[in-house]
């Protein structure tokens, strides 16, 4: 019975020497499997007289019970190590990019369109469209733009025969729009437009947004209220705005808005106005009965304004530099 | 209109310094673009009279001259040919501060130049800031008073005020025009120019008949015999001209423009002695020639009003004289011509021609029609004051019939309160519309019946009046508010997919949008598409832009290879956007979304592999733009050739029976053609069948474990998976689930011509587990209906 604590010590030296879980399993069975040392010395305590076997057992399955929490000790220390190991050697560089598609983008003319269209929505305006390709009617003469009107001038059509065109606006969409329903007519016309001029601060094509309300008692107070607020809301800001008179053949009152952001420039930002009774009356709504107002906003100038493009052509170059700037 | 303020403020004269005059009339509607200073700020420079000039003694081109101030004589060096005794010029004495040609001001000293004492300096309009004028000091009058503040002189403190005005202020375009404005803005008084009538000295007439009347109802005319045309025109007027933009002609020629600044009607001059006949106002015919003032030949056309004489047109009405008939410095018998032409007569006519004066830009927009007799009245005063002569009696032809009518408007106060949402009182409403010159009468309580004056041909109902008010009240002075209105909801189709969403799929598959020309180069365009010939712009702004597109691709190609020319290897662009294709007499203009890529199928990267794009990469991409919708397996594959496209690899994509659009890889010597680097593929789908998706549908689960069979095929690689797709989905039995390929083979171990499918197919059914016969049954027909349908071998 003395080799019982020698036993333990040789035990305890295997479990301390053992590098792996697997080498601990050996010492386990060993000393305490089914025909190990220990076990075995369970075995022999029936040599013993009934006197000695109590007490012997109780040492046997005391040095038992030690080797067995030595056993638990080293083996949660050996996976701890070897987790350690594991997470070292698995450590990453988390500043290496990820892996995949990058994002692309909208264009900047769409993204301002976009914003525009979100804040009118927001207020009962639905988005219409409408063809480009236009006849002369609904681009000016339901507008109150007939052949001789040196307003046309204004205009720098282009043309494909005397009556087709390219729209000049997008306001025969409001035509359209007035034809096909009746009052309250809440639209905004987003869309691509076309004049014959092409410098540094014109571009053959471009891009409008134009909104209409019409519906009883719209006055001109709605009207500067509303381009107030979109125009602080669209540039996040407190610009100054003021309404100026103009002329547009299909509105009057006409106005054009001017905005000055802080830095004492007034810098015109869209045209306006209260539909012109003649512009109704061609799409066979009363004047009398209805009111309404009508505005347009030119989409390039307003991206320039927001996001500080200096220059109009950059738009359509379509270059990926410039486009992803956006992004 | 440039005009100078001086001459508004002989008019009228507000309070206000130029600035304020200037935002005023600004937001009044008659928009300024531009002030200019009549000279720069120099001080210091008098009238000076040159004594006595002589020649330098150390310098060829110098001269010494004496010159006096009216108190004084100084000895002043000049290297101007022109400086000569007894001219008066602009002289800045000692300490006078002139602007330098750096920008920067520098003051006059004494100085000697090549030994020999200057004490100060003639100018030339340059040196001035006037002019740029370089070509010798300055030439005053020889009644120039001498000594006299040079900037008082010659009002040299004036600004030149451009306003920019609409087309329907026509009456504006005048001095009188806008001093009556500013008189209503500032409610001061206006002192309108008078005309007295001039009495006839002599009895000669010329007679005119009206052959249009409704082109031209008025025509008023003045013989004037015995000027002198070389007479020289007064400072005063040349001046005031040339703020105006007008360059001094001849006295003639410079009081008919004085009249058209000063009242608005255009006026012409014939030399009497080169008329013929009489004068008749009529339409020209057909190729009729005139030589116009400027020497241009124009040939004129039926809608082309003229003025003309025995011997055919002599002028262009309201836009042009003809040369023939022109006034020169040795005319001395002169018929003046002051007329009113209808503006529908004149509009577009001048532009027709490339033509555009002070008077069509006048008559286009509308003349006072009651203004004809002062303006020649006014120009006969003036002439006779400057070439004498003898002036005949006014003479008048005129159809009342076809003048304008005097318009009434009636204005109710209710409206004007409706309107502004803002309850303007009584008296403001008269006072406005009275200092605008209309007349007022209330003929019922809230109602006026207000007569608009003939020079307002914007004038002709009642919000015309309402605009007038809130113009002249203060477009910032009225209410603000937001609309109230009901709130239907608006529809909202849940199965449509919308352009954002669209547009945001393939940012995510890293697209960038791109915006391309609308009009594109006809040959371009004829490359990218057989089938549909282009329509042409009749006015294209170049050859570039010039023929409608009838797809996205050419342009979308052009920007990949603007990008490519710049070291843009990887390109994904797409571009949402109307096409146009003639379709007979109509026009079918469709919403698209095109895309095109190149390069890489993955960001350049660590991770990366340079594997380039291919079709089944776009394919992918575009699958998944027809799957938002929830409707993708309406979509179907089919290969079809394009002319802009490979032909073994383009599709077309069809959803029962409408084609959708085109995928494909760019045809190879179109690539070429272009200089494209690597493979480019494109794809242009019609957005409305894109964006018609599906309601989702609820089918019951099954609890029962379903039952997957591989298989693979061997058949012809011409052989398309559709086709074995198709069919084996016709004979697998009801339970099918799906079909799924994974993998395709062809190779080792496989025929020449020939090519391995492997197909999963999975069956499930609702209520119940399958047993091994079912599956092994349908496996067996459908191994064996593509053996006959498609002479597909089993792969061993």
């Amino acid at each position: 019975m003395e080799n019982i604590e020698a036993l333990l010590a040789e035990g305890a030296a295997a479990v301390a020497a053992a590098q792996s879980t697997q080498d601990l399993d050996q010492v386990r069975v060993e000393y305490l499997g089914k025909k190990g040392l220990m076990t075995a010395l369970l075995k022999g305590l029936g040599k013993l007289s009934p006197e000695e076997r109590p007490q012997a057992g109780a040492k046997i399955n005391e040095a038992k019970q030690a080797l067995s929490e030595q056993i638990n000790a080293r083996k949660a220390a050996l996976e701890s190590a070897a987790l350690e190991a594991r997470l070292a050697a698995e450590t990453i560089d988390v500043t290496l990019p990820g892996r995949g598609q990058q994002l692309g983008g909208l264009h900047p003319v769409t993204k301002t369109m976009e914003r525009i269209e979100a804040f009118f929505s927001g207020i009962g305006y639905s988005v219409a469209e409408g063809p480009e390709i236009e006849d002369d009617y609904h681009n000016f003469e339901a507008l109150n733009i007939p052949s001789h009107h040196p307003a046309r001038a204004m205009h720098d059509t282009f043309y494909f025969n005397a009556h087709t065109l390219l729209r000049t606006h997008t306001s025969p969409v409001q035509i359209r729009t007035m034809e096909a329903e009746k009052p309250p007519v809440r639209i905004i016309c987003p869309g691509r437009v076309y004049r014959c001029d092409y410098d540094q601060t014109h571009s053959p094509m471009f891009h409008q947004v134009e909104g209409l309300i019409v519906d009883t008692d719209i006055s001109f107070a709605d009207l500067k209220g509303t381009l107030e607020q979109f125009l602080r809301e669209f540039f996040e800001e407190d610009v100054k705005v003021r309404f100026r008179p103009s002329y547009f053949p299909f509105t009057e009152p006409s106005i054009e808005v001017d905005i000055d952001r802080g830095n004492g420039k007034w810098l015109e930002v869209l045209g306006c106005g209260m539909v012109h009774p003649k512009v109704l009356e061609a799409v066979g709504i009363d004047p009398e009965e209805f009111t309404g107002f009508a505005f347009g906003m030119g989409v390039e100038r307003l991206a320039m304004l927001r996001y500080g493009v200096n220059d109009l052509r950059l738009f359509f170059e379509n270059d990926l530099r410039f486009l992803s700037q956006f992004n | 209109m440039k005009f100078s303020e001086k001459w508004l403020r002989e008019l009228v004269n507000p309070e206000i310094d130029t600035q304020g005059l200037v935002d005023q009339i600004t937001m009044a509607g008659l928009e300024v673009d531009e002030i200019e200073s009549v000279a720069s700020d120099f001080s210091g420079v008098v009238v000076g009279e040159i004594l006595l000039a002589e020649q330098h003694p150390n310098a060829d081109k110098l001269q010494v001259c004496k010159v006096s101030d009216g108190n004084e004589e100084f000895q002043v060096v000049c290297g101007a040919p022109n400086a000569r005794a007894g001219l008066k010029t602009a002289f800045a004495k000692v300490g006078a501060v002139l602007p330098g040609p750096d920008g920067k001001d520098f003051k006059i000293k004494k100085a000697k130049l090549r030994q020999v004492e200057s004490l100060g300096m003639l100018c030339a309009e340059d040196e001035l800031g006037m002019s740029e004028d370089h070509g010798g000091i300055m030439e005053l009058a020889a009644d120039a008073p001498v000594g006299a503040c040079l900037r008082e002189y010659l009002d040299l403190n004036d600004k030149i005020i451009d306003v920019d005005l609409t087309p329907n202020r026509g009456d504006c375009l005048s001095i009188t025009g806008l001093a009556r404005e500013v008189g209503v803005l500032n409610k001061a008084p206006v002192s309108f120019i008078e005309a007295e009538a001039v009495a006839p000295a002599i009895d000669d007439t010329f007679e005119v008949v009206l052959e249009a009347p409704q082109a031209c109802p008025r025509y008023v005319g003045r013989v004037i015999r015995n000027v002198n045309v070389k007479a020289a025109t007064p400072r005063w007027m040349v001046d005031k001209l040339a703020r105006s933009g007008i360059r001094s002609i001849d006295p003639v020629v410079d009081v008919t423009n004085y009249v058209l600044l000063e009242l608005g009607q255009p006026m012409h001059a014939f030399d009497l002695n080169k008329l013929s006949g009489n004068i008749v106002v009529r339409m020209a015919q057909q190729e009729e020639p005139l030589t116009l003032l400027d020497g241009q030949e124009v040939k004129l056309n039926e809608d082309t009003l003229v003025i003309a004489d025995g011997s055919g047109p002599v002028a262009m009405a309201g836009i042009f004289g003809g040369e023939a008939t022109g006034v020169t410095t040795d005319s001395t018998d002169i018929f003046l011509e002051s007329a009113f032409f209808d503006p529908i007569a004149i509009a577009g006519r001048a532009r027709s021609f490339g033509l555009h004066t002070d008077s069509s830009h006048r008559f286009e927009r509308g003349v006072d029609w009651q203004l004809q007799r002062k303006a020649i009245e006014r120009a006969t005063a003036l002439l006779l004051d400057i070439v004498g002569g003898d002036a005949g009696p006014v003479t008048e032809a005129v159809s009342e019939a076809d003048l304008p009518s005097d318009r009434q408007v009636i204005l109710r106060h209710a409206k004007v309160n409706s309107l502004l949402a803002f309850e303007m009182p009584a008296e403001e409403i008269e006072e406005i519309l009275t200092r605008l010159g209309l007349q007022l009468e209330s003929t019922a309580a809230g109602v006026w019946t207000v007569s608009v004056p003939a020079y307002r041909f914007d004038i002709s109902i009642e919000v015309d009046l309402i605009e007038e008010l809130a113009r002249v009240y203060g477009y910032n002075n009225l209410p603000v508010r937001t609309p109230k209105a009901s709130m239907p909801l608006k529809p909202n189709q849940e199965s449509l997919v919308t352009v954002q969403q669209i547009r945001r799929n393939l940012i995510a598959q890293g697209y960038q949008e791109a915006i391309t020309y609308s009009f594109i180069e006809a040959g371009l365009q004829k490359k990218f598409d057989d089938q549909y010939e282009a329509v042409a712009l009749a006015n294209p702004i170049s050859a570039e832009m010039a023929v409608m597109r009838t797809s996205i691709w050419p342009g979308l190609v052009k920007a990949l290879q603007y990008n490519q020319n710049r070291q843009q290897s990887r390109i994904r662009l797409f571009e949402t956007g109307q096409r146009f294709l003639p379709n007979g007499e109509e026009m079918i203009q469709e919403n698209v979304i095109a895309g095109v890529v190149c390069g890489g199928r993955d960001p350049e990267g660590w991770t990366a592999g340079k594997t380039q794009v291919d079709f089944f990469d776009v394919k992918a991409h575009v699958e998944s733009l027809l799957a938002l919708g929830g409707a993708g397996d309406d979509f179907r594959f089919v290969a079809q050739k394009h002319v802009a496209l490979h032909p073994g690899q383009s599709a077309q994509i069809e959803r029962q029976g409408e084609v959708v659009g085109y995928i494909g890889a760019l045809h190879p010597s179109l690539q070429a053609d272009l200089g494209l680097n690597g493979n480019v593929y494109l794809f242009e789908l019609r957005l409305d069948l894109v964006q018609q998706g599906r309601l989702p549908r609820f089918s019951e689960l099954s609890k029962f474990p379903e039952s997957r069979r591989d298989l693979a095929v061997i058949v012809d690689e011409s052989q398309s998976f559709e086709a074995v797709r198709q069919c084996a989905a016709e004979h697998a039995g009801e339970f099918l689930n799906e079909v799924t390929l994974f993998d395709v083979y062809q190779g080792q171990g496989i025929e020449v011509g020939r090519k391995s499918l492997a197909l999963g197919l999975t069956w499930q059914h609702p209520s119940r587990t399958l047993n091994e016969e079912e599956i092994s049954g349908a496996i067996d027909s459908v191994i064996s209906a593509l053996g006959k349908e498609l002479g597909a071998t089993l792969r061993e």
